[in-house]
C-alpha cells in the first residue's frame, strides 16, 4: 500500500495566505467570540459563561437598544435592497445597451463615489444638506419648492432614511458592475435565438438576461447584506458615535463601538462589548446560511 | 601622540557630559492638549527651569481622540512619562485605583485649592488627591455686544429679560437670536442644561444631594431646566435640528447670531474670528436679586506616575503647578481655562475677565452628572445630552424625561434606589 505522496508545493503556495489570514481575521474572531464570555471586576478577567448575553438579551436597557440597532439595521438593508440593486442593475442594463454612446464615462462617474472614503462622502452630503450653508436648499429653492426642504439628518423620523440613500448613492456602482459584467457574459447566439423568435427590447431583459443574471444577483443580495450590517463608518462620521437624532441612526456597529471603546463620560467595556459583535456575527452567519442553504442551491445556472 | 590626546580629550568630555546629564533630572508630561504644545515650549517651561536649572522639563502631548487609550496602554507598558494630565472625575480615578498614579495628598501646593477644585481628583470619600487642579471652564452665554446696541438691549440678568431679548432679536430678524444646534447633542446638555441648571439647583447643594439620594431627577428643580430649554427651540437658526457645533460657532463668529450659549474655552477661537465686539452673560436667575450660581467646571490636573523614577523632581514641579506664578502664566497664555488656585489672577483679555469675575458674585459649581452619577449604565451623561435635545425640539416633556433618567439611574444607582 502506497500513501499519496503530499504535494509540498500546494503547502507552500497556500501558506502565506492561511497565515496572514488567520492572524488578522481567523484569530481575533475568535478572541471576540471568546471575551464575550468574561467580564471585569476590580482589574482582574473573570470568565462568567453567558452571563453578558443574558444582560445583552434580558436586560430592558440593553435589549431595548440592540433590538432598535438591529432594527434599523434591517432598515437601512431593505433601503439597500428595494432602492441600490434594482436601481444599479437598471443602470447596468441602460449601459449594456449598444446603441449608448459615452457609456465608459458614464460607468466611471456612477462608480467613482464607490472608492472615496466614507468620511468624504459622510462629509460632503453634510455640507450638501445643511440647512444653513448647504446647496440643497437653495436648488429647491431655484425651482420653488424650498418648503419642501427640512433638515433631514437631525429629524428622528427622516435621518436613517437620508443616511441608507447616502450610503445607497455611494455604492450603486458595486450592482451596476457585477450586474453590467454578467450581461456582457449572455452570448448574442442566445439574443438572436430570442429575435427570432419574437422577443426584443424589453421583453428580452425580462424573459432571457434577468432569468441568466440571477445568480449574480444573489451574490450581490449577499454582499450587501454582509456590507450593510457590518455598517458602520457612514453612520458614525456624519452623526457620532451617538448615533442621533434619538438613537434614531443606531445600528449594530454604532452601539458595539460605544460599548467596546467608551463614549464620553461611559468607560469602554470589551466584554460587552464583544457580546454585542458576537451577535452581529451570529446575525450575518444566519443571513448568509439562508441564502446559501435556501436560495444559492435553487438557483438554476445555465452553461452556454 | 597628538591622536592619544585627542582621545583622551574626547572621552572626558564624555564623561563630563555624562556627569552633567547625570545631575539633570528630565521630567516628560503626557498630555492630550497638543494645541498647547508652543505654549509649554516658549512660556511654561521656561519659568520654571529658570528656577530649577538642574531640572528638565519635556513636553510631549498626544492628541485628543487618542489620549485616554494611548496613556493606558503606555502606563501598563511602564513607558510612560513622569508626570500625567489628568481628565476629571472617573478616568483618572481608574488609574489611581490601578496604583498608576500617586496619592498627592501631602503635596505642600495643595493648600492653594478650594475642596470643589479637588473634587474632581479626589477618591469619593475625599480621603486622597492624585492630581493639582490646572483650569476650569466656565459656562455663560457670549453676545453680540453691536447687535445688542443697535437693537438697545442691555446683557439680560433674569430669565424675564433673557427671553425679551430673545423675542426683541427676533422681532428684528437681522439676527438668529441663539447660535446653538442639536445635532451633535452634547451642547444642548453641556452649554444648555448644566448652563442654566445650577440656577434651579441651587448648584452644589442639588449636585450634593442628588449622590447623596435626597434629591431625585424628577423633583422641580432638576425638571424645571428642561422646561426652560423647550422654550429655546423657537429661537434657534431655521433647521437647528442639523446644526452642528461648528456650524454654530461658524454662525455666531460670523455675526449672524446674537447670543452664544457658551463654555469659556472658546474665547480664545473666537478672539481670533469674531470681527465685533463681544460681551458674556451669566445665565439668568428666575429674580433679579436672586442668589447665582455659575458652572465652574473642572477640567484639567497634572498628577504624577506612580512609578515614575524621578517622584522628587516630580513633587517640585507640582509645587510650583500649585504657584500663584503657574496660575497666572496658564491663565494668560490660555484665555478660558482659568486657574482653580486660590491665588489672585490678573486677566488681560476683557470676555476671560467677565467671565471670572462671576466667581466673585456666584457660587460655583461643576457639572452634575461628571461626578460618580455617570459610572454605571445608563450613562447619565449621556442620556442628560438626549434628554436635553428631546426637551428643546419638544419630542418629550420635561417630565418624562426627568422620569426617564431617574429610572435609568435608579438600576445601578443604590443611593437613588
Amino acid at each position: 500500500m502506497q500513501f499519496p505522496r503530499i504535494k509540498w508545493h500546494i503547502v507552500v503556495f497556500l501558506a502565506p495566505a492561511v497565515l496572514v489570514y488567520s492572524a488578522i481575521m481567523i484569530f481575533p474572531l475568535f478572541n471576540t467570540l471568546r471575551l464575550a464570555l468574561y467580564t471585569e471586576v476590580d482589574q482582574t478577567r473573570l470568565f462568567v459563561g453567558l452571563e453578558n448575553f443574558r444582560t445583552l438579551f434580558g436586560d430592558p436597557l440593553w435589549s431595548d437598544a440592540f433590538w432598535n440597532a438591529l432594527w434599523n439595521n434591517m432598515v437601512f438593508f431593505v433601503v439597500h435592497m428595494l432602492v441600490q440593486n434594482p436601481v444599479g442593475i437598471l443602470l447596468a442594463a441602460l449601459l449594456s445597451h449598444p446603441k449608448l454612446r459615452m457609456a465608459a464615462f458614464y460607468r466611471t462617474a456612477i462608480f467613482i463615489p464607490t472608492i472615496l472614503s466614507f468620511v468624504i462622502v459622510g462629509f460632503a452630503w453634510k455640507l450638501i444638506l445643511s440647512p444653513l450653508w448647504g446647496i440643497a436648499p437653495d436648488l429647491l429653492d431655484v425651482v420653488g419648492l424650498k418648503s419642501l426642504f427640512q433638515p433631514w439628518l437631525g429629524r428622528e423620523g427622516t435621518a436613517l432614511l437620508t443616511l441608507s440613500l447616502i450610503s445607497v448613492w455611494q455604492f450603486v456602482g458595486i450592482p451596476m458592475m457585477l450586474t453590467y459584467a454578467a450581461l456582457l457574459s449572455i452570448p448574442d447566439e442566445i439574443l438572436e435565438a430570442g429575435e427570432c423568435d419574437g422577443i426584443t427590447g424589453f421583453s428580452a431583459f425580462w424573459k432571457i438576461k434577468l432569468p441568466l443574471i440571477l445568480p449574480s444577483i444573489g451574490i450581490i443580495s449577499v454582499l450587501t447584506f454582509v456590507a450593510n450590517f457590518n455598517a458602520f463608518d457612514l453612520i458614525y462620521t456624519t452623526q457620532g458615535a451617538l448615533a442621533g437624532p434619538d438613537f434614531s441612526t443606531d445600528i449594530l456597529g454604532t452601539m458595539m463601538y460605544r460599548t467596546f471603546f467608551g463614549f464620553q463620560l461611559q468607560l469602554g467595556d470589551p466584554h460587552m462589548g464583544s457580546a454585542i459583535a458576537s451577535g452581529m456575527f451570529a446575525v450575518i452567519l444566519i443571513g448568509v446560511c439562508v441564502y446559501l442553504f435556501g436560495i444559492q442551491t435553487r438557483l438554476r445556472r445555465y452553461q452556454f | 601622540m597628538i591622536k592619544s590626546t585627542a582621545k583622551t580629550a574626547l572621552l572626558a568630555s564624555t564623561l563630563l557630559g555624562a556627569t552633567a546629564a547625570m545631575a539633570e533630572t528630565t521630567l516628560t508630561i503626557e498630555s492630550w492638549r497638543n494645541d498647547d504644545l508652543a505654549l509649554w515650549q516658549s512660556q511654561i517651561i521656561p519659568a520654571f527651569e529658570a528656577e530649577h536649572p538642574d531640572i528638565n522639563v519635556v513636553f510631549a502631548p498626544s492628541s485628543p481622540a487618542e489620549y485616554n487609550a494611548v496613556l493606558n496602554s503606555k502606563l501598563d507598558a511602564g513607558s510612560a512619562g513622569d508626570l500625567i494630565t489628568c481628565r476629571p472625575f472617573d478616568a483618572s480615578l481608574a488609574l489611581y485605583d490601578a496604583g498608576q498614579l500617586a496619592d498627592l495628598s501631602d503635596l505642600s501646593g495643595m493648600d492653594n485649592f478650594s475642596d470643589v477644585a479637588k473634587s474632581a481628583w479626589q477618591t469619593d470619600d475625599g480621603a486622597a488627591t492624585f492630581c493639582v487642579p490646572m483650569a476650569s471652564v466656565i459656562h455663560g452665554f457670549i453676545y453680540n455686544k453691536e447687535a445688542f446696541d443697535e437693537l438697545g438691549l442691555a446683557a439680560p440678568e433674569t430669565e424675564a429679560e433673557f427671553f425679551a431679548a430673545l423675542d426683541a432679536i427676533q422681532a428684528d430678524g437681522n439676527y438668529i437670536p441663539l447660535a446653538m444646534g442639536t445635532n451633535d447633542q452634547w451642547e444642548a446638555a453641556t452649554m444648555g442644561y448644566n448652563n442654566i441648571g445650577p440656577n434651579y439647583w441651587n448648584g452644589e447643594e442639588g449636585r450634593l444631594a442628588l449622590i447623596a439620594g435626597d434629591q431625585s431627577l424628577t423633583d422641580e428643580q432638576w425638571v424645571a431646566p428642561y422646561r426652560t430649554l423647550a422654550r429655546w427651540g423657537a429661537y434657534m437658526g431655521d433647521g437647528y435640528e442639523a446644526q452642528t457645533y461648528p456650524d454654530s460657532q461658524n454662525l455666531f463668529t460670523l455675526g449672524r447670531a446674537a447670543v452664544y450659549p457658551a463654555g469659556s474655552w472658546e474665547i480664545s477661537g473666537f478672539n481670533g474670528l469674531a470681527d465685533f465686539e463681544m460681551g458674556a452673560f451669566r445665565p439668568p436667575v428666575q429674580n433679579a436679586g436672586d442668589e447665582c450660581y455659575i458652572s465652574d467646571h473642572t477640567d484639567i490636573a497634572l498628577g504624577l506616575n506612580a512609578a515614575s523614577p524621578n517622584a522628587e523632581a516630580g513633587r517640585i514641579f507640582l509645587d510650583w503647578v500649585g504657584s500663584s506664578e503657574f496660575a497666572s502664566l496658564y491663565a494668560n497664555a490660555l484665555p478660558g481655562f482659568f486657574s482653580l488656585s486660590n491665588h489672585a489672577v490678573d486677566m488681560e483679555d476683557p470676555l476671560a475677565q467677565e467671565f471670572v469675575s462671576w466667581r466673585g458674585d456666584c457660587h460655583s459649581t461643576i457639572r452634575s452628572t461628571y461626578q460618580i452619577l455617570s459610572r454605571g449604565t445608563p450613562n447619565l451623561e449621556t442620556e442628560t445630552w438626549n434628554a436635553s435635545v428631546a426637551a428643546i425640539k419638544g419630542t418629550e416633556t420635561p417630565e418624562d424625561a426627568g422620569a426617564r433618567l431617574q429610572e435609568g439611574l435608579a438600576s445601578w444607582y443604590e443611593p437613588q434606589q
